[in-house]
């Protein structure tokens, strides 16, 4: 069991739970993920790492309490516990010189960006930060990330704050501009990773996206995690979660990422509508 | 004598126990058929060593207890070794019974003694252990090799600590192997049992990433390596990764330890299909075939390469699937998994194929007969050919050395690998293998371990490449 030692909400059903890991803490690095479990019934379910603590053991996760799975978790508060906790899994992102690195990120990712920006920075890049939200107020860590980067873009797609369209619009601007950009990082919805490479791949800077399929055990065992990259497979929990943009096989990545959006609808109004509903009676 | 079992029809709506186990009178009578041979052959078929005549005489005697007691000195998971070990090709190949066709049901007998410790637990002592060493073993993966490794040392006084990735212990016996064959409680059971006799069992700790075997090594004497062979292998065909195509460990980790099958009471959903088609001719074949048809299928088809003669499956396993109704396409092999304009499986193109001359396995080679490609209607398809060792912990630990097929690199009759103070046995060592196999290298594997523990530790001779 792993007790929950805070938690936060930084933007509408956007969470940040703070829990007590010490054993991952001491080994995370930036890019990796967790598989947890919140109680026996529960799926096992992959986020990637925020934050983590070696000093006072514990690590912090950010979700959007969209799926069956999020919303219970999002129900519990500090003092709760969650059954099951592994990690950190995957391959940290590569962390090198590489002079100027365009970060996008794109919704909740905002969070998980956070830390492969600051071990970027450390290693002396020169950081510009390109974020997209839906609208103004579902925006969070703006000064943060300000203090991290060179350089910080927001767009919403209504206009709301920053400015008005898609994150790739800026990003062309910037790659319009020639020779600044050595390398991009999009972790983020998968549309918006996909169109962030499509956007840099006339331009042939390297993009590195973070993908976020489905996982069962996260260890390599299961096979559910597997993607078509440059003509080969691969397990993203092994050999990712971060890949060369410009050579996964999106479409059928999509198409594997929605092979239970019917069953997930039904878990969902099994457990949280029934919830909703009860308490839209009460209240 | 034969077993009773849930008739064909029923159990294939439902998940329970297929073979339903002797009672005590059919027990006896099967037991007092054995021949209290003075030359064991029984004995040498069987990897673990158990005293079979002497098993089989307690029973025959009606004294359960020392059936029990002289079982679980040789072998710490007999409830599950008695539903899921290839006895007819072990110990009942070589009971001398077995010319004619007549062995003693040595198997059925083992599961027997173990169900029958299971209803009377207060009745048995519990397994002596030796006082303790105060050394300390760390044990990796907590499937049959590991369980029987981890019994094995802290029934020799050292103190053990199993490091299991998943958030429960059995590998494959709970991931793997289906409820209708080997029901999750006798897994549980016999771990408890293990849990009683002093060994601790750290879950969610995949090593090779939450701790390193170079990290285990400065806290613990000895490490031993059960963590089996669990990297699905796929064919390398187009339409491969489509939605709807499973490795046979994803579908049946879903349903077994994720219980899919009790969706949505459990949150871990399974596509059901309609028309599934399972690649692959052993044992986990089966088990994903005869899984998808409980789970609503309206038809579930076995595509194997070879004929039926050559399917590694038992042979009981392959006459249950039958009497289920899963049908058996031989000579036939996937080329191409199709999908539809949203990238979901629509059917398996398949090409025909003939044998040839015999390979190194000693069967005859398949080889396909050009131009023969018809297609295979199904919504989902299950790749069952096996798998090779998860490289989390090679890729991680200096000086472990692999092959070729990135299995460890180890002495065979004391499971020593070529890192000092590192021991391995199971599928890790020798690739997907059988639960008793695996069982007899870890046990091999604890007699070295104290061996080196109590004499203060000798030379590491290191093992040559076979």
């Amino acid at each position: 069991m792993h007790k929950i030692l805070e938690t936060r909400i930084l933007a509408a059903d956007i969470h940040l739970f703070k829990i007590q890991a010490p054993q991952i803490a001491r080994k995370a690095q930036a890019g990796q993920f967790v598989i947890l479990r919140v109680h026996d019934q529960g799926e096992r379910i992959p986020l990637t790492l925020a934050d983590w603590n070696t000093s006072e053991g514990s690590i912090s996760i950010v979700f959007m309490a969209i799926g069956a799975t999020t919303c219970q978790l999002a129900r519990l508060g500090p003092g709760d516990s969650i059954t099951d906790l592994v990690g950190p899994l995957g391959h940290p992102t590569e962390i090198q010189k590489f002079g100027t690195v365009a970060c996008v990120a794109g919704g909740f990712a905002i969070a998980v960006i956070r830390p492969v920006i600051q071990a970027l920075k450390q290693a002396g890049n020169r950081i510009i930060t390109l974020v997209g939200v839906r609208s103004g107020d579902l925006m969070f860590w703006e000064e943060e990330l300000r203090r991290d980067s060179d350089e910080l873009v927001i767009t919403t797609d209504d206009g709301s704050y920053g400015r008005k369209g898609l994150v790739t619009q800026p990003l062309k601007e910037l790659l319009e501009k020639g020779g600044t950009i050595n390398r991009v990082i999009a972790i983020g919805p998968t549309v918006m990773m996909k169109y962030t490479a499509l956007t840099t791949l006339p331009y042939g800077v390297k993009t590195i996206v973070s993908l976020n399929p489905i996982m069962v055990d996260g260890t390599g065992m299961c096979g559910c995690c597997r993607v078509t990259v440059g003509q080969e497979t691969k397990f993203a929990c092994l050999e990712g979660p971060e890949f060369d943009g410009h050579l996964v096989d999106w479409e059928e990545f999509i198409s594997r990422q929605s092979t239970y959006l019917d069953q997930e609808r039904h878990v969902y109004q099994c457990t949280i509508g029934q919830a909703k509903e009860k308490s839209d009676q009460v209240g | 004598m034969e077993i009773p079992r849930q008739p064909a029809k029923q159990r294939r709506n439902n998940f329970g126990e297929v073979a339903l186990g002797y009672d005590l009178a059919m027990a006896r009578l099967e037991a007092c058929r054995c021949l209290q041979c003075k030359k064991l052959p029984c004995v040498k078929g069987c990897p673990v060593g158990i005293d079979i005549p002497g098993f089989i005489k307690a029973i025959a005697d009606e004294d359960m207890p020392s059936a029990v007691r002289i079982l679980k000195q040789a072998n710490v998971l007999p409830g599950i070794c008695g539903r899921v070990c290839p006895q007819e090709t072990q110990c009942e190949q070589l009971c001398v019974l077995n010319k004619n066709g007549n062995a003693i049901a040595i198997g059925r007998l083992e599961r027997f003694t173990a169900d029958w410790e299971s209803r009377h637990r207060q009745s048995v002592p519990r397994l002596q252990t030796a006082g303790h060493t105060g050394k300390t073993v760390a044990v990796i993966g907590a499937g049959p090799a590991g369980l029987t490794a981890a019994a094995d040392l802290a029934r020799m006084g050292h103190v053990v600590t199993i490091f299991e990735s998943l958030h429960t212990s059995g590998g494959v016996l709970k991931y793997g192997i289906p409820d209708f064959r080997l029901p999750s409680e006798i897994v549980q059971e016999e771990v408890d049992s293990i849990q009683k006799m002093g060994v601790g069992i750290q879950f969610n700790t995949p090593i090779g990433k939450t701790e390193t075997v170079d990290e285990l090594l400065e806290q613990f004497d000895a490490v031993f390596l059960g963590t089996g062979a669990g990297l699905p292998i796929f064919m390398n065909i187009p339409g491969e990764n489509l939605s709807g195509v499973y490795s046979a460990n994803e579908f049946l980790t879903r349903v077994n330890l994720m219980h899919a099958y009790q969706f949505p009471d459990y949150h871990t959903p399974v596509q059901k299909g309609k028309n599934v088609a399972v690649i692959g001719g052993g044992n986990v074949a089966m088990d994903a075939a005869r899984s998808a048809l409980r789970l609503g299928a309206e038809r579930v088809i076995v595509i194997y390469r070879r004929s039926r003669n050559e399917m590694p499956a038992r042979h009981e396993e392959i006459e249950n699937a039958v009497e289920e109704g899963i049908e058996f396409m031989f000579l036939a092999n996937p080329v191409e998994f199709k999908g539809d304009e949203k990238r979901k499986l629509k059917s398996v193109e398949c090409i025909r194929m003939e044998l040839g001359e015999a390979d190194s396995s000693g069967r005859r080679r398949p080889v396909p007969i050009p131009g023969s490609q018809f297609e295979v209607q199904a919504d989902i398809a299950i790749v069952a050919l096996g798998t090779n060792p998860n490289p989390l912990i090679s890729r991680t630990t200096p000086g472990l050395e692999t092959n070729k097929w990135g299995t460890l690199i180890c002495d065979e009759s004391t499971g020593r690998t070529t890192k000092p103070r590192v021991w391995a046995g199971g599928d890790v060592v020798t690739g997907s293998a059988t639960v008793i196999s695996a069982m007899g290298a870890a046990r091999r594997a604890a007699a070295d371990i104290n061996a080196y523990l109590i004499s203060g530790g000798r030379d590491w001779a290191n093992p040559s490449e076979n």
